[in-house]
């Protein structure tokens, strides 16, 4: 803490003012920065390094034509920072160019899939971090109880798992071999959105959120613990306050602070994760895109996914550390 | 202190090789971490002799698709009726190599980068940080997509890039241990008699590290076999007729209620591994920092002294 603040005590008054907005100013312009980086490797990579991304489409049913007419489709007849600045300005309007699999517009295939992994990452994280809060702050109040050891054997044997071993767990428990209660696969229609058909969600939102929960369990747990042992809450006790109230107005919010990190980290989690998972239930989201376009050398495909991942990353970490600040009083002050 | 740990060259050697032998001995000893290497080794057993009590071989078809246990395929037959219990038996060292390969590798060059960023400081330190944060700004298996449309699925470039997504965490984590044993007084002493900065590095800096490389090692090692099964699994490791845990889970999928076997036998062996490797990891860093008992020699050099 007392670091932090030394930083900050430069003399201009208004970062004395307004540390956060100067602090979220800074973030905001490194993740910029950041992003526009990513960007340049993600295109080297994809249009450079192979020598010729054209040739890498078509492969060995290349002809001088098609090879002609795809370099011209895809500009590498023209200079790299011409290249680089039409695919970057591309990607900000949104007009992507057309998929080299099926020669559709990448933006009209890739919208639908973002909206549909969206919901699957917003409500894997919501329910993953209520149920992680509550099973972490139970087993902090019940400490060294059946409740808090059950649960802290079970998520230290779930945090390593892959997640495609526990969808397929919850495949074969839940929509093949032993009940058959949920569809086992979730081909959400073209055209329509996932949140249209409930059912088809559980299974791999159930998947992401099991995967989530530990981490978000243990952090919560050990700050809850470190919480109720604090001078306040013996303090509060002394002054007699009811234990229900010390724990929702004091012990509770103080340790969803540092919790509130590691919830950040299992969004940026999720981004990867939903890679995975959408294909082992056939989900339509830009994960399961991901992996066909990188089964058919799609590059404007590839290009534009893996730039929106990182941008989410980015952005995600902007948001927890700020949240993090403002939701924790102690290093308010400390500004 | 200083005059008990001057004289590095003779020293440090055996001392490194001792250090890491002893973080093991104490490691087995706790519970933890003989749990986990019971359930890890278990798994590794079954694929380091699999391979050579297969009872049929794992690329040929023996009976009918998706055929049931019986006395004579104990776990019934896959999607081309190939046997799954020799299969299963063959198909799990190529993992186990794959990830420690690029366990090995991202280790490597991420302890590089940190120790490098924290013992030159500056602009070195700039660079090589600020290019950690560009790669952190990619999740790890979509970095290793990327990479894989670049070459297609290579062995070799699957072991790279998982290896490579790997060095950025690495080097943020003992960049932070390695600033401060650049501080120290017999470092400075040293400096000061001309020794070459790689030279310091590596034998002064490094044997001082034992400890959050074997944590970071082992820590990596999980992440690796997650990653690279879940590659295998997506159809990005060894081209179909191979036998690999990770791809017999996606070609057997159509058969679940067929021939469960298929699909559940892979998926305990990778749960198992994963389960047994995390709690080993766990007691690594528990008996590192202390949570735990120690080896009997202390593992810092300081504490040696005053003991």
């Amino acid at each position: 803490m007392a670091v932090d603040g030394a930083a900050v005590t430069v003399q201009l008054p208004w970062r004395d003012e307004h540390p956060i907005a100067v602090l979220i100013g800074v973030r905001a312009a490194l993740g910029v920065l950041t992003l526009f980086v990513v960007s340049v490797i993600v295109f080297l990579a994809t249009e450079v390094l192979p020598g010729n991304a054209a040739y890498s489409v078509l492969g060995h049913s290349a002809t001088p034509q098609s090879l002609k007419a795809l370099e011209i489709q895809l500009h590498l007849n023209r200079g790299l920072f011409a290249q680089y600045w039409l695919w970057l300005s591309g990607v900000l309007t949104g007009r992507l160019g057309n998929s080299l699999s099926n020669g559709q517009a990448v933006w009209g295939q890739v919208a639908p899939r973002l909206v549909n992994s969206a919901v699957l990452v917003v409500g894997a994280g919501v329910i993953g971090t209520v149920i992680g809060v509550v099973l972490g702050a139970i087993a902090a109040l019940r400490k060294d109880g059946w409740f808090d050891h059950v649960t802290s054997v079970i998520s230290l044997a779930v945090t390593s798992l892959p997640e495609f071993v526990v969808a397929i767990v919850l495949i074969i428990l839940f929509a093949t071999v032993v009940f058959h209660l949920l569809p086992a696969v979730a081909p959400i229609a073209p055209g329509t959105y996932a949140w249209s058909q409930p059912r088809l969600l559980v299974l791999p939102v159930a998947t992401l959120v099991i995967v989530i929960i530990p981490y978000i369990l243990r952090m919560m747990r050990a700050a809850m613990i470190e919480a109720l042992e604090s001078d306040y809450v013996e303090m509060a006790r002394l002054k007699g306050v009811p234990e229900w109230q010390i724990i929702l107005a004091h012990a509770l919010p103080n340790s969803i602070a540092p919790t509130i990190q590691v919830i950040g980290l299992s969004f940026l989690y999720l981004a990867g994760g939903i890679v995975i998972v959408e294909d082992v239930f056939n989900f339509p989201g830009i994960g399961q895109g991901l992996v066909n376009a990188v089964s058919d050398r799609d590059i404007p495909v590839i290009q534009f996914v893996v730039v929106v991942l990182a941008a989410f990353y980015v952005f995600m970490n902007i948001v927890t550390d700020v949240i993090a600040l403002l939701v924790s009083p102690r290093r308010r002050i400390a500004r | 202190m200083d005059v008990v740990t001057s004289p590095p060259a003779a020293v440090s050697p055996p001392r490194v090789r001792r250090q890491w032998v002893d973080l093991l001995g104490a490691v087995i000893r706790t519970r933890r971490g003989a749990l986990g290497l019971a359930l890890a080794g278990s798994v590794v057993l079954v694929a380091a002799i699999g391979p050579f009590v297969a009872p049929y071989s794992p690329d040929q078809s023996v009976t009918f698709p998706f055929a049931g246990p019986s006395s004579q395929y104990l776990l019934g037959s896959d999607m081309l009726g190939r046997d799954v219990l020799s299969r299963v038996l063959a198909g799990g060292w190529e993992l186990l190599l794959m990830a420690l390969a690029a366990t090995v590798f991202g280790v490597f060059i991420g302890a590089a980068a940190g120790i490098s960023a924290a013992y030159l400081r500056g602009r070195v330190d700039g660079f090589i940080m600020r290019t950690v944060d560009v790669f952190l700004a990619f999740p790890q298996l979509v970095f290793a997509l990327l990479l894989v449309s670049i070459v297609g699925p290579k062995i070799w470039l699957i072991v790279v890039a998982v290896g490579f997504t790997h060095a950025p965490a690495v080097a943020r984590v003992l960049r932070s241990s390695a600033l401060e044993i650049s501080e120290r007084d017999y470092v400075k002493s040293i400096e000061l008699q001309g020794v070459r900065p790689a030279k310091i590095m590596r034998s002064e800096i490094l044997p001082n590290l034992v400890s959050p490389l074997m944590v970071e090692s082992g820590l990596r090692f999980t992440y690796s076999i997650v990653m690279m099964a879940g590659l295998a699994f997506l159809g990005f490791g060894l081209p179909p007729p191979a036998p690999s845990w990770g791809y017999m889970i996606q070609e057997n999928r159509i058969g679940l209620s067929l021939n469960v076997w298929a699909v559940a036998v892979p998926v305990i062996l990778i749960a198992v591994l994963t389960i047994g490797v995390n709690p080993f990891t766990d007691a690594i860093a528990r008996v590192a920092i202390g949570l735990d008992s120690r080896p009997d020699e202390a593992l810092i050099d300081d504490t040696v002294v005053e003991a």
